[in-house]
Formats: structure tokens, sequence, C-alpha cells
């Protein structure tokens, strides 16, 4: 008989428990019953400045939090805890249910604490944990911007969270105050040279620091707020956000009569247990030992623990990581370790440069031969090496180790760290374990170790670190396009284009060997494509292209193919539409509507596809690109044009960028998108790019896949005019066509970028590479050379000649293809393969 | 270009109809289909057009191009290789197609029986 688990709080940690007893409970010993408080299941909390980008909680989920389709997990949402008695061993909720319990998990987290001041609770002031919270701050943002001057806003607390929420405020367009009591910003984790340089990287974004003082007052002024500080200054704002510092919630524990710790937290020893056997706390609530941990990665480990300890297992904590990297508006921030030098007999090595604004400190014990912490403010591209090397002896002068580039880059690699090092803080694993996957379990990709060991799945700040461990252990990740070139496809691109060679036959004599295969040969057809040259059945060009470009229709397993006309945007006329289902009828081909909004005729043989063509080309369609790697469709809602809710015109915008961008071959196929309002009825975000209307213009989301690995598109730029919009769209476009791998959709192609979407926004928004013009320049020159593949054929009779079943009896179709039907339609039958009738 | 005392020999088409590193299908007398490639060198073979992981009737039309200097032609369904020598699938090696000799006599291309 199974026994029942209640957990206490829905949060990050209390997931992450359910998922480690669910994986290694095979035989559902345990019935888990999760309680929460808030109405939503676990999120990313650690994110949660994001959510202003998009403001969809979507983008906060973590994968797996609702359990849906696990019998043994039943989540109930919305309904706190009131009561624990831990005699009759259940716990009652605050809609009055009754759960009892075999074991319980107390993982409630922590609660903002907000300074007794007079006026703290005044409308206006508000708290940042919770994405209620972040709606609650946007309203009042809002609201103030109705009023008189510009909207204002102070955050009260300069420590990490305060940052936080100083930057979701400037997200959401406004200047805010900071005020710390604290002589510098991040007094926890940042030494003073650190805070005084981080000080002035963040004055420079337009916030207004306050240090050294407090926070003496609120008051209500005309529907406005001021706040009075400690050293005489009164600001003048519309809201307050009090970030200063978090308390556990141990209520619960206390009313129980549980053990808590001096400061608060519910008291539990290493395997996480409180004074009663029955009952565990892990997260920010917990006290383990007597100390509180603000961070995910150690409540993560508690989390670990418990699950292991109610399973039966022997499991202690392993000591917690307090490092912290964080990018707060954009300045690196990083502090790991002793980064105080609290140490007995600690030294430090400081290297401030004022002027590029970076400033290094490491601390050494007293014989300078092992790390003990350190604090990087500016540029913290040294923390990955950095962190994993506490604790062990320097592999070089301390010095070296920060020196800017030229000096120390070379000096440390990841040769140097121990197997101990953890690579990975978030998930706990070593560089030994990344190691063994790679070497004793044939992980051979980035993608295979983050699947073996979960190293690299959350913040996915080691991330870079796992390639420099493959290399280090000898895997190469060639990036070869195949046996007959050892350049990447991007490099193939360039020399195409710097050395104008438009033929494979002398590509391959020049810059590489052999003849060529069905990898190389489509590559370099699809790059002769992009950069316009000529039909793609023209010459030597036809004998390149890939199974369904080299009949310009999609081959289907029966090989016959299917046709797809393009349709613009997805609208079109009846007149049109008869159209189609005539031609469909005579040739008696299978219809279905395509996800692309579209139409697709199946079952086409070789020597129809240029009648076909002829019917639909003297109707005035097009081809569709169906066949190739190439843009796909641009989707679309009906936005203002019948919509109530539309804010821009949906349909015009899609249309108009299908036929800009049509016909433009790319690595893989391109989809789009585009919804009038937020409700995004296209489904836009799971497109290579995605635009959405807002009320100012609109919003390009770029990154999104359906497909296997489905993901959501990252917001690259938003409420941009339509001139704007297609030219950052050019640039986009243009780039990925000339950088990314064969066959890497735009998504991986992001993600994989050294710097991610930061360099994306970077290179083809702020031009920092000065190449926006000629990318720019490249798709007006695409634009201009477009031509219909399909008119290209049957215009030229020796393009027409290829289409017959055989050369010695043209006009035979294929005697092998035959149909039965299905659902009033034909569908193939394949010869030689028994069927078997089912239903 | 092989060619044995008592083939026979059917006549399919002129070589300009095979464009370099292309292919085309041919249909012979008794129903069977034959793919015949052209490499870049010139070289003709003939491969049974059937692809034996599909089913379909396609070969001729996949890509043409060596690996490790043999050439083969790539399936267009499930791009499994042939060597166009001796039909041996470079993927599967329970796997083989026919082969058919090809010659070419006067810029006509033949084929014989297999
Ligand atoms: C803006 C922000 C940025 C952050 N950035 C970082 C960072 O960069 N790195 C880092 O490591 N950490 C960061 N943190 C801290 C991190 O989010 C927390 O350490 C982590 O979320 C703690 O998880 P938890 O599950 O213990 O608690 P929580 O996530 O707080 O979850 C506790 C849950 O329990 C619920 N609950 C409470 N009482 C009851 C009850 N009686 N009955 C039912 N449910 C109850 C609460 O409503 C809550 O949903 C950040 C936090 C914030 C707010
Ligand atoms: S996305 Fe908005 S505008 Fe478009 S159909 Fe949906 S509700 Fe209407
Ligand atoms: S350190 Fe965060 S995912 Fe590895």
């Amino acid at each position: 008989m199974s026994r029942t688990l209640v957990v206490v709080g829905h949060g990050m940690v209390a997931h992450r428990l359910v998922e480690a007893v669910r994986s290694d409970d095979v035989d559902g010993t345990w019935r888990i019953v999760v309680i929460g408080e808030e109405a939503r299941p676990a999120y990313d909390r650690v994110a949660l400045t994001s959510y202003v980008d998009t403001w969809d909680p979507e983008d906060l989920a973590l994968p797996g939090s609702t359990y849906a389709g696990d019998g043994n997990v039943e989540l109930r949402l919305g309904d706190p805890v009131v009561a624990v008695d831990r005699e009759a061993k259940r716990v009652t909720t605050a809609s009055g249910r009754v759960q009892p319990y075999d074991a319980l998990v107390l993982a409630t987290g922590s609660r903002p604490f907000v300074p007794p001041v007079p006026g703290h609770d005044l409308p206006g002031c508000f708290v940042y944990r919770t994405i209620e919270d972040l709606d609650d701050i946007r309203d009042a943002v809002e609201r103030a911007r109705h009023g008189r001057g510009r909207p204002a806003a102070a955050v009260v607390g300069g420590g990490l969270l305060g940052l936080e929420a100083a930057k979701a405020l400037r997200d959401m367009g406004l200047s805010p105050h900071v005020v710390e009591m604290a002589p510098r910003l991040m007094p926890l984790q940042v030494d003073e040279g650190g805070g005084s340089l981080l000080r002035r990287l963040i004055t420079d974004l337009d916030v207004t620091v306050h240090t050294g003082t407090s926070t003496d007052a609120i008051e209500a002024d005309r529907g406005r707020l001021v706040a009075k500080l400690g050293n005489g200054t009164e600001l003048d704002i519309d809201l307050l956000v009090f970030s200063a510092g978090v308390r556990p919630r141990d209520d619960l524990a206390r009313d129980c009569g549980l053990d808590v710790g001096e400061r608060g937290g519910v008291l539990v020893d290493a395997t996480c247990r409180t004074s009663d056997p029955d009952v565990f706390a892990i997260g920010e609530c917990a006290a383990l030992e007597g100390r509180v941990y603000g961070l995910v990665a150690p409540g993560y480990s508690m989390a670990e623990v418990a699950a292991a300890t109610l399973l039966g297992k022997e499991a202690s904590f392993p000591g917690a990581d307090t490092s912290t990297k964080l990018k707060l508006m954009g300045v690196d921030v990083a502090s790991f370790g002793d980064a105080h030098a609290v140490t007995e007999g600690a030294l430090e090595v400081v290297f401030n440069d004022a002027v590029s604004g970076s400033y290094k400190k490491l601390v050494v014990s007293d014989d300078a031969g092992t790390l003990l912490g350190g604090v990087l403010v500016g540029d913290a591209s040294e923390y990955n090496l950095l962190r994993p090397l506490v604790g062990n002896t320097l592999p070089t002068e301390p010095a070296a180790l920060i020196a800017p580039a030229g000096g120390g880059d070379a000096a440390v690699g990841v040769d140097a760290l121990p197997d101990e090092a953890q690579i990975c803080s978030c998930n706990a694993v070593t560089k030994g374990a990344i190691v063994h996957a790679v070497t004793e379990e044939g992980c051979d990709s980035v993608p295979k170790i983050k699947a073996c060991t979960r190293a690299g799945t959350s913040c996915g700040s080691c991330v870079p670190m796992l390639g420099k461990l493959l290399n280090a252990c000898g895997v190469e990740q060639s990036k070869a396009v195949c046996e007959h070139f050892p350049q990447s496809r991007a490099e193939l691109f360039e020399i195409i284009r710097a050395t104008r060679v438009t033929t494979f036959s002398e590509l391959i004599t020049k810059h590489g060997k052999g003849k060529g295969c069905a990898i190389c040969k489509p590559a370099v057809a699809s790059i002769l494509a992009t950069l316009g040259n000529g039909h793609i059945l023209g010459g030597e060009q036809a004998t390149l292209q890939d199974t369904n470009d080299k009949f310009l229709a999609n081959m289907q397993r029966n090989g016959t193919y299917s046709v797809v006309p393009r349709i613009p945007g997805g609208e079109i006329t009846p007149d049109k539409l008869i159209v189609i289902g005539e031609v469909a009828k005579e040739f008696g081909l299978y219809t279905k509507i395509t996800g692309g909004q579209r139409i697709d005729l199946f079952g086409a043989t070789v020597d129809q596809l240029p009648l076909i063509w002829r019917k639909l080309v003297d109707a005035g369609f097009e081809s569709g690109h169906a066949y190739g790697k190439a843009l796909r469709t641009v989707k679309s809602c009906v936005g203002t044009t019948w919509c109530r809710y539309g804010q821009q015109d949906s349909v015009g915008l899609a249309v108009e960028l299908e036929l800009r961008y049509r016909g433009l071959r790319s690595p893989h196929k391109l989809k789009s998108a585009v919804s009038g309002c937020a409700r995004e009825c296209a489904e836009a975000r799971s497109k290579d790019f995605g635009i959405i209307a807002t009320e100012q213009g609109w919003n390009l989301y770029v990154g999104g896949n359906g497909g296997a690995i489905p993901r959501h598109a990252d917001l690259l730029v938003s409420d941009v005019d339509t001139e704007t919009l297609i030219k950052i769209i050019d640039r986009f476009l243009m780039f990925y066509v000339r950088t990314a791998d064969r066959l890497q959709r735009t998504a991986p192609w992001v993600e994989e970028m050294e710097g991610g979407l930061d360099h994306l926004r970077a290179v083809i928004v702020d031009d920092s590479l000065g190449i926006c013009a000629e990318l720019e320049e490249a798709m007006a020159e695409h634009v201009a050379g477009y031509r219909d593949e399909w008119k290209g054929v049957l215009e030229d009779p020796e393009k027409l000649a290829r289409f017959t079943s055989f050369v010695n009896a043209p006009g035979t179709p294929d005697p092998t293809i035959s149909f039965r039907t299905e659902r009033e339609q034909k569908v193939p039958v394949m010869l030689g393969v028994p069927e078997v009738v089912s239903r | 270009m092989t060619a044995m005392a008592e083939q026979t020999w059917v006549a399919v088409c002129r070589t300009d109809a095979v464009p370099r590193a292309y292919g085309v299908a041919a249909l012979l007398e008794n129903g069977e289909q034959v793919a015949i490639f052209r490499t870049e060198d010139d070289e003709f073979y003939g491969l049974s057009n059937l692809d034996p992981f599909s089913g379909a009737a396609v070969l001729s039309r996949g890509i043409i191009g060596d690996t490790g200097g043999v050439p083969v032609v790539a399936s267009p369904i499930y791009k499994q290789q042939f060597e166009l020598r001796t039909g041996r699938c470079l993927d599967d090696d329970t796997v083989c197609v026919a082969t058919y000799p090809v010659r070419v006599i006067d810029g006509v291309v033949h084929v014989g029986s297999p």
C-alpha cells in the first residue's frame, strides 16, 4: 500500500522534490499531494524579471510542473495550508479541507521583508516576488502614465533582488531610484571596490543610486507618494517597491511547535529533517543547521536530499555553493566563494580598470596557492573557469588569472580543473561526472551531456564550459560539411560570396575533394540559389538539388509528388479556390488543407507536374516552395480586417512579408506568422520569425519552432513601425542564411550563437559588426531577382524534358504506382508491400 | 562498360538525354525499371530503379556522388547510399539492389539483362 506524502508550497524547490521522488520511486510507494498557495503551478521565479519582456506567464513555466498524466501526484492550487496537526498527522487548508499525511514536506519559501517604516502599506507600495506582484506593478505604472508628468518609482533595497526590481521598472520605461542602507550596492556579494564600479555602471543606465541611507517614511501626496530618506532627500514618486531582503515563511512550523532557527527558518539537519522525524523542510523556508539560503541551487540540493531520504536512501546536504553570477541591466556581476576574504590570512589580488569598466578580485590562501573566492564586476567572463577552481590549487600566478587578455587568457583552461570541481552549480554536476558521460557513456554533443547529466539545464551559464570539456576530451565537434568539404556551411557561404564561384564543380575543385555527395551538393545548391545564380534547375545546378527541389514538388512515399501553390497570408479569392478544385478534380489529386494556411494536392506523377502547373500558372498561381529549404508561409489571423480585437492589419503585413521573402533559399525551411493582437491566433511565437501587433506597432519574435523540439520565439524588438520591422527581418534572415549550419533551424542557431539573443540583437539591431547595410542590400537584391520557378520550367523545353517517367517511354506512367480509395479520396498502395486492411 | 558475350541489349536513349552526374529511368519490355546513371567522368551504370527501403521506383532521381572515391547514388526517399558498381547498400550490408550492364555505342545507351 502506498503512503501519502504531503508537500506544502509549490515553488521551484517543491517542484524539484516531486520530480526527484517520482523519477526514483518506480514502484510508486509514495502518493504525493502538493498543496500550493499561489493559483498557478511552480514557475521560474529566478527569471521573474524577464516576465516584463512578454507579460506571458507561459514563458516562466517549468517543464513538467503540472504532472499531467502522472496518477501518483495530485496538485491542489490556490488554497494554502493554515494548520499542521502533527499528532493526528494531517494538515488543514484555508478552505477547510483536511489532508492526512505519512510524511510532510514544508517548502513554503520566503516572504519579502517590508521594513516597518510609516506609510509602508500605502497604495502604491509593492513587493517583488510573484507574477501577481509584477502584474500589480505594471497596473500602477500604467495608471501613472495617465497622470501628470513622467511616472517615477523607487526601489528600497540595493541587493540582488532590488536591482532585479530596478531592471523590471527600467524595462517598463521608467528611470527608477534605488535606496540602499549599506554603503554600496549588493553588499552581500560584492566588496567595496566592486560596489563603486557597479554603482557607476548602473548610474550610467539611468538609475539614480542612493547608498548609505535609510528610508524613513512614505507619505501620500495628492495621489502620488513622497519617500523621505534618512539623508534628507525627498523622492517624488508614483510607486515604490520593497526589495529589502526576505524572511523564511516558518509560521506553520512555529504554530505546530517545530524548532526554528535563531534568525528564523524551520530548523533541519543535514538530511532536511525537522525536529519531527516525519516532517521535512526544504528551500528558502528551511534553516539547515541554522543557516537559511536565499538561492535556488542550495534549495535544489535540499530537494534531492529529502527525496532520497524519503525513499530510504542515505543522503545528506553536500554544502552549498552560494556563488552568483548575474547580468543586471547588461552589467555582469559575479561573486563566488569567500568573496569578502574572511578566511584567516586570506590575501586579495585586485585588478581594477576604471576606463574599461571592469573590476576583478581574487581571494587566495595565505601562501597564494589556493583559490578561496572572488568578485567580478563589469566583465565576468572568467567566472565559469574560476568558480570551479575554488578550494583547489591554483594552476598559475593568481594575477595571471584575471589580468586582461593577452596576459592570462590562455593561462588556465578546463584541463586545470580537478575532477571534483563543480561545473554546473544549479544541478551540482562535477567535471568528473561530465567527463565520465563523454568518455564512458558516449555523449558526444552538448545536448547529449545535458540529457545525460542534467548539467546546463537550469540557468544555462555553464553551457559554454560543456563545449570546452567536450573539446578537452578530444571529442571534436567538427563543423565540416561532409567528407568532401572541410569547411562549415557558413565558411562555404563566405567563400562562394567572396570569390564569386558560380558552379559546384569549380568550388569542389578549388576548395574540396572528390565528387560531392547528397549532403554537400544540396547545401551548395542552396547557397548558390541564395546568391542568385539563375534557375535552380539550370545546367549543372539541376544535378545538385535534393529530392524535392529536383522536381519542384514534394516526393511522397510512393514516388509521386504533391503540389502546393502559394497563397500569401492564407488569403484567397473564391475564383482561385475554384481553380485549385478543378485542377485537383481533373488530375485526380488528393487534397488537404495544410497547417500553413494553404492547399496541398497529392498523388501527381512526374509527367503530370508540368501539366498541372500550366493550369495553375495560367490562373495566376506561382510556386509555394513547399518543396524547398526556403520561406514556406507567413500565416495570419484576420486582424483589423475583420476581428473585433485586431490592433493592426495582420493579413496585409503577412501578404507583404510572404511576397518579399518568397523564394529565399536558406539552411532550413523558414516559417512565419502575423497575429493582429496579443491573443495570438496565428501562433506567431512558434515560428522562425513571428510578428504580433501592439497598440503602437509590431513586436518581432525570433527563433521559434514547432516540430519535435518546440520552442517559443524570443522577443527581439517591440513596438516598431512596419518599415523598421521589415528592415530588421531583412537583416535577421540574411544573417541567418549566411551563418547557420546546414539544416539548422533558427531556434538552435540563436541558441548556439555565442552571446545568444543579446549578441543577435547587437548585430542586427544595433549594428555592432557594421554589416546591417550590406545585409539589407543583399535582401534587396533577392527581392528584385525573384522569379517564379515553375514559370521558368514551363518556358524552357530543356527543363520540361526532365519531367518524364522513362527516357525510353515518355508519356508511359510508372506502372508501379497505384491507388485505392479512403474517405472518398485516393491514397497510395505500395506494390510488393502486402496491404493489411484494418477497420 | 562491361560487355558479355551472350547478353541481349536494348537501346534506351542517346547519351545526351542523361546529363552528367544525373540519372534517368528506363522501362524494359518485361516491366522492369532500370535507373541509368552517368557520372562526372562519363561512366554509365545501371541499377534497379526500385528503392528497396521504400518500395518506390525512384532510385534514378537520387543524387550521385562518391564516398571515398567510390561512385554512389543516395535514395531520394530515406537517403541510404548504394554503390553504382555493385548495387551494395552502404548503410545496411544485408541489402543490395540488382545491377544492369550498360554500354554506349555511337552515342546510344544500351541496357543489358542483369
Ligand atoms: C526576482 C527574483 C530574482 C531571483 N534571482 C535569483 C538568482 O539569480 N539566483 C538564485 O539562485 N536565486 C534567485 N532568486 C531566489 C529564488 O527564486 C529562490 O531561492 C527560490 O525560488 C526558492 O524556492 P522555494 O521553492 O524554496 O520558495 P518559493 O519559490 O518562494 O516557493 C514557495 C511557495 O510556497 C507557497 N506557500 C507558502 N506558504 C504556503 C502555505 N502555507 N500553504 C501552501 N503554499 C504556501 C508560496 O506561495 C510559494 O508559491 C530570485 C528571487 C526573486 C524573487
Ligand atoms: S490575434 Fe487578435 S486580432 Fe488576430 S484574430 Fe486573434 S483576437 Fe483577432
Ligand atoms: S550552472 Fe546553471 S545550469 Fe549549469
